[in-house]
């Protein structure tokens, strides 16, 4: 079953510009344009983009702040700008770049707000919050008001708080901005979990694709309003047309080697040269070329950097308006 | 029950989250709360001094002046106690915060009305309900049962009004995040016109604050009928018990655009 659905969504935002003293220019910018997707039960769907492609304006159509322009959505059945209140008892929402708590109280207090709003009932709630608790390392937090808390620990706060209700869907913005290295492993790891354990469906928009590559096997990158893949992961290189790199040394200096088929040279430094090969194929009989024609000492193939075919996806993306 | 019942219990949890929270400070507490009933109590002062040069205000007598400043302080105090905090969602408009109303499943109103609940401002009701007893008791007024219950539905009519203009204010902020300086002339300012008697202003003012922003149904024309004295406009007797009415009317209209101004909400990027 699709938990999450999305037909030719747009959400449009008009702009009122000063253009001279007294006189506004208005103008409309189309955050989303035209995006369906579906996301079944039990997912985990990473939602990529650059600065101002609609990631956010798409989460936020989804959970019900904001209604959209044109277009159907529907979340666990529900159509979430006309029952957004029934809709929150089943999704929880983390933006990383604010929280949803209370600033001036202590977490404790907080998610007791949380469980009397949610009417979550007791055993099920000691239950979630002991086990975000434990997960998390939330012990020595829960007595301290929000405002104190550093950024990663309010973020593991956060996640907390959105599961103590049990959510079918989990939606994060940015859940790792910010975080240093142990706070993301943390925040990644409990993540994993909860989706295998309990099967919870998450989408998950982020800039760290790290994030993406350990946690999502689909991802959609968005770009301009409009979807421009939606797949695997590994997928991406096919799309991107990225490159993988056959790194060989040599012996001693030598031209650089322009007789191997299906690759050519993108650098050379002394000994040591670059070949690009499609992501595609195999690096097998590349390797048997090159070592059938030249004096070899080692050599090593790296892996094509996810955030430049995501960058090259970017570029193609249809104009700005 | 239902929804409505959990909205109500929700608005109950987190006001008691907020005065739990307030009472940590419990000096604090007290000390504003004073400082509350001392601050609108000096309204009171005032209009005692200007009593101690005349016998009467616009044709209106000390007790008669301290039940319409009663009622008023204690309609407003009421609204501002439970309503009040609803002016700061221009603020949450404009930083985003208001996102995290959205998401929880009660009604954005109540969170937004009881967020940062500031029990310190039973001091202004305390006041404007001490000041409102000593009027009942010294006005010549015959206080039959009738006329018992015709001054507590004054009152709470009277909170129900500030209450739809506070609500008001609150939408309008959702267009023009300022807003809330314009709804605080009506509520604080329609408060100090209240307090004095309809017969000292022009008529061009008492029209407005009865046709216009019908603040004259808080207390002016019921307390007009239980003083027994003419209303400068003229209006048929029956206007004095339309308070409830009206109140509901503004109600309903304020709750719309209350929607509206949710549904017309744009969040801030990211």
């Amino acid at each position: 079953m699709d938990l999450i659905e999305l037909t030719d969504v747009e959400k449009v935002f008009t702009v009122r510009r000063r253009a001279g003293l007294l006189r506004r220019e208005r103008r409309e910018v189309r955050a989303v344009d035209g995006i369906s997707f579906r996301v079944p039960r039990g997912e985990m769907v990473g939602y990529i983009g650059p600065n101002g492609a609609g990631k956010s304006t798409t989460i936020k159509m989804l959970t019900g702040i904001l209604v959209p322009s044109r277009g159907r959505l529907r979340v666990a059945g529900i159509d979430p700008s006309r029952d957004r209140a029934r809709l929150a008892r089943r999704i929880g929402v983390v933006f990383g770049q604010r929280t949803t708590l209370w600033w001036d109280l202590p977490l404790r207090d907080s998610y007791g707000l949380v469980r009397r709003m949610y009417r979550i009932p007791d055993a099920r709630y000691r239950a979630n919050l002991d086990r975000c608790v434990e997960l998390l390392d939330l012990g020595a937090l829960l007595d301290v008001p929000v405002r104190q808390l550093s950024l990663g620990q309010r973020m593991r706060g956060d996640v907390a708080a959105a599961l103590l209700h049990d959510p079918e869907v989990l939606y994060l913005d940015e859940p790792t901005i910010g975080l240093d290295v142990v706070s993301k492993a943390r925040v990644r790891g409990f993540l994993r979990d909860l989706n295998a354990e309990r099967g919870t469906t998450v989408l998950l928009t982020t800039h760290d694709l790290t994030d993406i590559e350990q946690l999502c096997r689909r991802v959609m990158v968005i770009d301009h309003g409009r979807l421009v893949y939606d797949g695997a992961l590994d997928g991406l290189h096919t799309v991107g047309g990225s490159e993988r790199m056959l790194v060989v040394d040599l012996e001693r200096e030598l031209p650089p080697m322009r007789d191997v088929p299906g690759a050519r040279v993108v650098r050379v430094e002394g000994p040591r040269q670059w070949l690009a090969f499609p992501a595609t194929r195999s690096a097998a009989p590349l390797v048997a070329a090159v070592a059938e024609r030249y004096p070899l000492l080692d050599l090593s193939v790296r892996e094509p950097d996810i955030e430049q075919v995501i960058a090259r996806l970017y570029g193609d993306g249809p104009p700005r308006t | 029950m239902g929804e409505r019942g959990h909205a109500l219990r929700a608005y109950g949890l987190i006001a008691a989250m907020w005065i739990r929270s307030t009472m940590a400070y419990r000096l604090s507490f007290v000390l504003t709360a004073l400082g509350n009933f001392a601050v609108s109590a000096l309204d009171f002062v005032a209009i005692l001094l200007m009593f101690s040069h005349i016998d009467a205000l616009g044709g209106f007598t000390l007790p008669e002046v301290a039940l319409l400043y009663g009622t008023t302080c204690t309609s407003f105090g009421l609204a501002d106690l439970l309503l009040g905090n609803a002016d700061r969602v221009g603020r949450r408009v404009r930083d985003g915060t208001f996102d995290q109303f959205l998401v929880r499943p009660v009604p954005v109103l109540v969170q937004v009305a009881a967020d940062r609940f500031a029990l310190r401002r039973i001091g202004r009701i305390g006041q404007g309900a001490l000041v409102l007893a000593w009027g009942v008791a010294r006005v010549d007024v015959e206080w039959t049962p009738g006329r018992v219950l015709f001054a507590v539905v004054m009152v709470v009519t009277g909170a129900a009004i500030f209450a739809a203009v506070f609500l008001a204010g609150a939408a309008f902020q959702f267009w023009a995040a300022d807003a809330s300086e314009v709804a605080n002339s009506f509520t604080f300012g329609g408060c100090t016109l209240l307090q004095y008697p309809p017969t000292v202003f022009a008529k061009e003012l008492v029209r407005g604050a009865t046709f216009v922003v019908p603040l004259a149904f808080v207390n002016w024309l019921p307390a007009l009928w239980l003083l027994g004295r003419d209303d400068p406009l003229h209006l048929p007797g029956w206007a004095a018990f339309c308070g409830p009415a009206v109140a509901l009317l503004l109600l309903g209209l304020s709750g719309l655009a209350w929607r509206a101004g949710i549904r017309s909400y744009r969040s801030t990027g990211s």
